[in-house]
């Protein structure tokens, strides 16, 4: 995965510049779910799947990584939360390529996607629908009716992604409203649950590798990972959902970028 | 009126493909269309968040999508959704509401939908459309299944008078000619108000038009309406509908735009539960001076 190294690191340094030229927050969540995004886009989705951010607070992520695809340009991440921009902090609607629908406010995705793996179903088309979702918002009563339709329509072409960092708004998940553990819960919907490091690129390739054997309905991946993943000061801490980058911190996390 | 647009739901899937999602309604009326539809019917449950997103999902995917439920459950519960997924997104899922205003009766204000088309039509795109005879409902459905808008259709009770011949569909129409105050009606109300107004002497009774498809920006008045009210330069409108986002506020609006001065405005609408107690429709409209006797009095008065 030597590979998947050196574009998590290109992808990070832009992410980081572009959150800190326009100092914007929700870096830590985009840091904590920037290398699934990677990962499910340079290495697990042909051309007839379709990914959904459900988490659209992690859009800056999901930029970079049609960036690294080179389906967005250098001038269109210049934008960034700028006026005029057609990058804003959560993705807008109409506007593609590989940003199927705006999303921002939680809860919506689940629900979006089964419509979407759905209709591949009555249109008799290939590939799967990929949905990434924060783990605070399975807190929104939406996202199990997503899950209660999903199974019952048995859409086994519908993958739903779950970024557990742990951390939300104004707290821990454990504090504010513990959905601990997610797997349990969602088994008991009927769902196939797995998990993985979600920032280690072969423990991510095991969970999807399993997806085809959920026949029934949805698969499930809980992706443990780190929110303000690889910024010291930043890591786990709930601040990281909102604070900006401030200069040292960001020279410090470039730098650290650079140690081979 | 259920029944009326099962028929043309039947009628239409038999001629193009689209996908029917109730949200558990439908018992007593919907039966044809389901065993018609087979596997692009599709009972989503008691969700209607999850039903709207599910439509504007497969909207995105090409595919053509209706949405059922009792009014309220289908506007109000899933606002965001219909916002977010669909209105923002020009989707053309199509909405549509069971029991418009007071519709449900005495089920309570929980099934009642007195800011329905207000509501909705805040909403970039949408069109609302509000039958007031049951067989105003085909040329709506057909209509509807040819826009690229996201729209809401309003059901209700068919009040048409016996032996009332109902003038060809068309979103203003002229229901009763006569030559006192002009009233504009929304809804099957009108069916109350022309059954009260016709057997009056034509000269003196009032002229009754109807309206069924809004915002009034998409579907303005038409020139013989216009014309109508500036020589009469009075009005009463009429609608099962509260005051905020009505179609009365909405011509007020046009008319003052376009320079309409009138000495008498009156609108006659929804205004909740005033007596804090409920009952049928009809004990409602009748709280709310919507009862054909009121009307009458404010029409000839």
């Amino acid at each position: 995965m030597e590979d998947f190294t050196l574009l998590r690191k290109k992808a990070t340094k832009r992410l980081l510049r572009m959150h800190f030229e326009s100092q914007i927050g929700h870096i830590g969540g985009n840091l904590s779910a920037l290398d699934a995004m990677l990962y499910l886009h340079h290495y697990v989705m042909g051309k007839n799947d379709l990914f959904l951010l459900s988490k659209g607070h992690s859009a800056g992520a999901l930029y970079v990584t049609l960036w690294t695809l080179g389906l967005l340009s250098e001038s269109d991440l210049e934008t960034f939360h700028q006026d005029g921009t057609r990058l804003a902090g959560h993705p807008i609607p109409n506007w593609g390529p590989g940003i199927l629908m705006g999303t921002g406010s939680l809860g919506h995705g689940v629900s979006l996607a089964a419509g979407m793996a759905l209709a591949k179903r009555f249109q008799k088309q290939p590939g799967r629908v990929y949905c990434l979702t924060s783990d605070g918002e399975w807190q929104e009563g939406s996202t199990w009716e997503g899950v209660i339709f999903s199974r019952h329509q048995r859409l086994n072409n519908l993958t739903l992604l779950v970024d557990v960092n742990g951390l939300q708004g104004f707290g821990s998940t454990h504090e504010v409203a513990s959905m601990n553990d997610l797997a349990p819960r969602l088994t008991g919907f009927g769902l196939h649950v797995v998990e993985a490091d979600g920032h280690d690129p072969e423990s991510i390739r095991c969970a999807v590798n399993q997806q085809e054997a959920a026949t029934q309905g949805p698969f499930v991946i809980l992706l443990k990972t780190v929110k303000g993943k690889g910024i010291e000061g930043m890591e786990n801490r709930m601040e990281s959902h909102y604070l900006p980058l401030d200069r040292p911190r960001y020279d410090q996390a470039i730098q650290a970028l650079e140690i081979p | 009126m259920r029944h009326a647009a099962c028929s043309s739901w039947i009628n239409l899937f038999r001629r193009q493909n689209f996908v029917f999602l109730t949200g558990d309604l439908g018992f007593g009326a919907l039966e044809p269309l389901r065993d018609e539809m087979g596997q692009h019917f599709i009972n989503v449950g008691i969700a209607e968040q999850n039903m709207v997103s599910v439509a504007a999902g497969m909207a995105r995917m090409g595919m053509s999508a209706w949405i059922y439920s009792i009014a309220p459950f289908c506007y109000a519960r899933p606002f965001e959704q219909i916002r977010n997924d669909v209105c923002l997104h020009g989707l053309p899922v199509k909405i549509v509401g069971n029991g418009g205003g007071y519709g449900y009766g005495t089920m309570g204000s929980s099934h009642h939908a007195l800011e329905d088309y207000g509501t909705l039509l805040s909403l970039p795109g949408m069109r609302a459309y509000v039958p007031i005879f049951a067989a105003d409902v085909d040329p709506m459905v057909k209509k509807m299944a040819q826009e690229s808008h996201p729209a809401y259709l309003r059901l209700g009770r068919c009040e048409r008078p016996k032996e009332y011949a109902i003038p060809p569909y068309a979103p203003w129409r002229r229901l009763l000619t006569g030559g006192g105050t002009p009233a504009l009606v929304i809804g099957p109300l009108a069916g109350g108000v022309i059954e009260a107004c016709w057997i009056l002497p034509e000269g003196h009774r009032p002229e009754i038009w109807g309206l069924c498809q809004l915002p009034m920006t998409a579907y303005p008045p038409p020139q013989a309406f216009i014309d109508l009210v500036r020589l009469r330069r009075k009005l009463v409108v009429i609608e099962e509908h509260g005051v905020h986002g009505s179609a009365g506020q909405m011509l007020a609006h046009t008319f003052l735009q376009n320079n309409i001065s009138l000495d008498s405005f009156v609108h006659m609408h929804a205004v909740g539960y005033p007596s804090a107690t409920y009952g049928s429709q009809s004990f409602h409209r009748k709280e709310c001076g919507l009862d054909k006797n009121t009307l009458l009095k404010i029409l000839t008065g």
